[in-house]
């Protein structure tokens, strides 16, 4: 078999059974919409200091691991890496998918959802909201392109130019993403132009393992053979990604560490900040870290599939660990507005702000993944974008096109 | 204004017209209506360069425990409870000024200071917005467009002063001059109305000297004869968080 075979897949019972259930969600995600807007954000956890709460939480990991999830198709296409190439349709569509449910919850979240409108004809340029605003709507146009080239036979030669553009286009994008928090000079946890790369790396794990349990579920279900080529080169590959991000979290945190004016902002974090020092230890660096990276090394576990998609669910876990830290943790911590004083205030200054997830912003934040989880189960029944086997036996001649061409 | 949604100026300027039209009808010529004048009578021309408004805060006199300021602001401005029973928790109840209490860590000094929006030259608010809601006037006054506010709350991210509240509920007996919406975001506007009117003052100054206090003044920075310029060209005055260069309109004295 000299090229892989793509296929729908069967949209049978369960197919519609697993659609409503995600129609479901989304409803409830609406419902919660629709409770918080006409009530006011009162009846969220979110306050005048945590500001962005957990709908946020899910809008930027979907939105990171939008562009992380395309990485699979840029290694094939931009670095020629043709054992790839099976695996990039669904790399792309599913880009596409998280990216749009990360952008709803982050629309639905606004205080004024319905002056969309506004934000769309009112420009301020120097806003990287709106810097975003065309990052965002030019990723979903360029990658729906890539994915035509992908498809479409005759307009496959254009599919790595098309990949090169893509790629270019989700580093400004990511980067764009982490600038939200880097260029924020009133908060401790945030002014780091360390921000904006580190939100590439973690772009690269969180986007790999979400594709990863995407591609490894599906062929599950739809018992199409996946064999030990891809999943060990995709195990590989998160491997060092999750390095990466414990990489610049050491150099960010060190970094504080060392100006005594981020001694305060590093004590909270790793010593004194309560949930938020669990959510770095024990979510961030053991769960999503550590677990996961011995789990894709140590020899027993490390050619299992199921042990590789454990430490995949294991990033996700860690990924809204890291989040939480960076997001809810970075506005919790008082603004320093009078260096060298103590303060107090009827309005939270010099104090640790309390913030709870409440269920409304949960149900929402879930609606988008509802959303992005739909959007790729549908595609991929209109679409050829699943190989019907990604057997070792299918991917050899590919690999060895790899040594060739290398 | 019973809801928490103001109606557009067009409809608002329209209305306005079509009162003073009625009452010139249903009156005797000369006699007008009070209230129909709209607040920026006598400064058409609409707001100069020439002018930069501000405000000098001098700790010193601010005595600790008062709060005339905050009170006459909500007086004035229509925010915090005025006998509407609040829903929000005190963490999401707006403050366009607080009262923040200060003790120097190495000296134990003790101080108490008004804080609000610092109306900066350079402000980052504005530069987050991504609709523009959130502008600078050619005075130097800071505001934020209601109309196009998304209430995306990035300003409140940027602003290294806290300035900022977000309204999380319904609103109710909002004052005329002073717009604002649930779900859009709201900080201290200088008494703008009241500058524009050409009042040359603003609601919590006037407070401060009414409570025998001086605290704060209001003044044109740009005018060299004010005395918000000539105290500020005499004496050491401090911008907070000098070190982010944004040179605020808002300055302080005494810490």
């Amino acid at each position: 078999m000299s090229q892989p075979r793509f296929s729908q897949i069967p949209a049978g019972a369960g197919f519609y059974a697993w659609i409503i259930l995600l129609a479901g969600f989304i409803a409830a995600a609406l419902g919660a919409v629709y409770y918080m807007e006409h009530s006011g954000h009162w009846v969220t956890g979110m306050s005048n200091q945590v500001i962005w709460g957990t709908p946020h939480l899910f809008a930027i990991f979907l939105i990171v691991a939008a562009s992380g999830a395309l990485n699979v198709a840029s290694i094939a296409s931009v670095f020629n890496k043709t054992m790839y190439k099976p695996l990039a349709p669904l790399s792309a569509i599913l880009a596409v998918a998280l990216l749009i449910g990360g952008l709803v919850v982050l629309v639905l979240d606004l205080g004024r959802p319905d002056r969309l409108i506004v934000a769309m004809t009112h420009f301020n340029f120097k806003s990287i909201f709106t810097w975003n605003i065309f990052l965002y709507s030019g990723f979903a146009a360029i990658v729906l392109i890539y994915l035509w080239t992908m498809l479409e036979k005759r307009m496959n030669r254009y599919s790595q130019r098309a990949g090169l553009v893509a790629f270019l286009w989700r580093l400004i994008l990511t980067t764009g993403t982490g600038s939200i928090f880097g260029f924020l000079v009133a908060r401790e946890g945030y002014d780091a132009a360390l921000l904006a790369p580190m939100f590439v790396i973690l772009s690269f794990a969180w986007g790999l393992a979400v594709y990863m349990l995407v591609l490894m579920i599906s062929c599950r279900i739809h018992d199409r053979e996946l064999g030990n080529l891809v999943i060990l080169r995709l195990r590989s590959l998160l491997a060092i990604f999750v390095a990466a991000t414990l990489y610049f979290s050491l150099v960010y945190h060190v970094t504080n560490l060392y100006a005594t004016e981020h001694h305060s902002f590093e004590a909270f974090v790793l010593r004194d900040g309560g949930v938020y020092t669990a959510m770095f230890w024990l979510g961030q660096i053991v769960l999503g870290t550590l677990l996961p990276l011995g789990l894709l090394f140590h020899p027993s576990t490390q050619r299992v599939p199921l042990w590789i998609a454990t430490a995949a669910g294991l990033v996700i876990v860690g990924a809204f660990a890291t989040l939480y830290v960076i997001i809810i943790g970075g506005q919790s911590f008082p603004i320093d507005i009078f260096t060298g004083y103590t303060v107090s205030s009827s309005f939270d200054d010099g104090i640790i702000a309390d913030y709870a997830p409440s269920l409304p912003e949960l149900i929402l934040g879930i609606g988008g993944v509802a959303i992005g989880l739909m959007l790729v189960s549908i595609s991929m029944a209109a679409l050829r974008l699943l190989p019907e086997s990604l057997s070792d036996e299918v991917m050899q001649p590919l690999v060895a096109k790899e040594v060739v061409a290398d | 204004m019973s809801e928490n949604q103001q109606p557009d100026q067009g409809r608002r300027q329209f209305l306005g017209q079509s009162a003073k039209a009625a009452a010139s009808l249903a009156l005797a010529p000369g006699v007008m209506l009070y209230g129909v004048t709209p607040a920026n009578a006598t400064t058409d021309s609409g707001a100069s360069s020439a002018n930069r408004w501000g405000l000098l805060i001098d700790t010193s006199k601010c005595a600790n425990g008062c709060d005339a300021c905050v009170t006459a602001c909500q007086q004035e401005n229509g925010w915090g409870d005025h006998g509407q029973t609040k829903q929000s928790s005190p963490a999401q109840i707006e403050q366009w000024i607080r009262k923040v209490d200060l003790r120097n860590n190495s000296t134990g000094a003790s101080h108490s200071l008004p804080l609000m929006c610092q109306h900066c030259e350079h402000p980052p608010c504005v530069d987050v917005c991504p609709t523009g809601a959130s502008m600078k006037r050619a005075d130097g006054i800071v505001l934020v467009d209601k109309h196009i506010c998304i209430g995306c709350r990035y300003c409140m991210m940027a602003c290294p002063y806290k300035a900022r509240s977000f309204v999380h509920e319904a609103l109710y007996g909002q004052r005329e001059h002073a717009p604002r919406g649930k779900g859009t975001v709201e900080s201290c506007t200088l008494c703008v109305h009241k500058v524009d009117a050409g009042d040359g003052t603003t609601a919590c100054a006037d407070a401060c000297s009414a409570a025998g206090h001086k605290a704060i003044l209001f003044g044109d920075l740009k005018d060299p004869n004010s005395e918000i310029s000539r105290t500020v060209a005499t004496y050491n005055t401090t911008a907070l968080r000098d070190d982010l260069d944004l040179n605020p309109g808002v300055r302080y004295r005494g810490i």
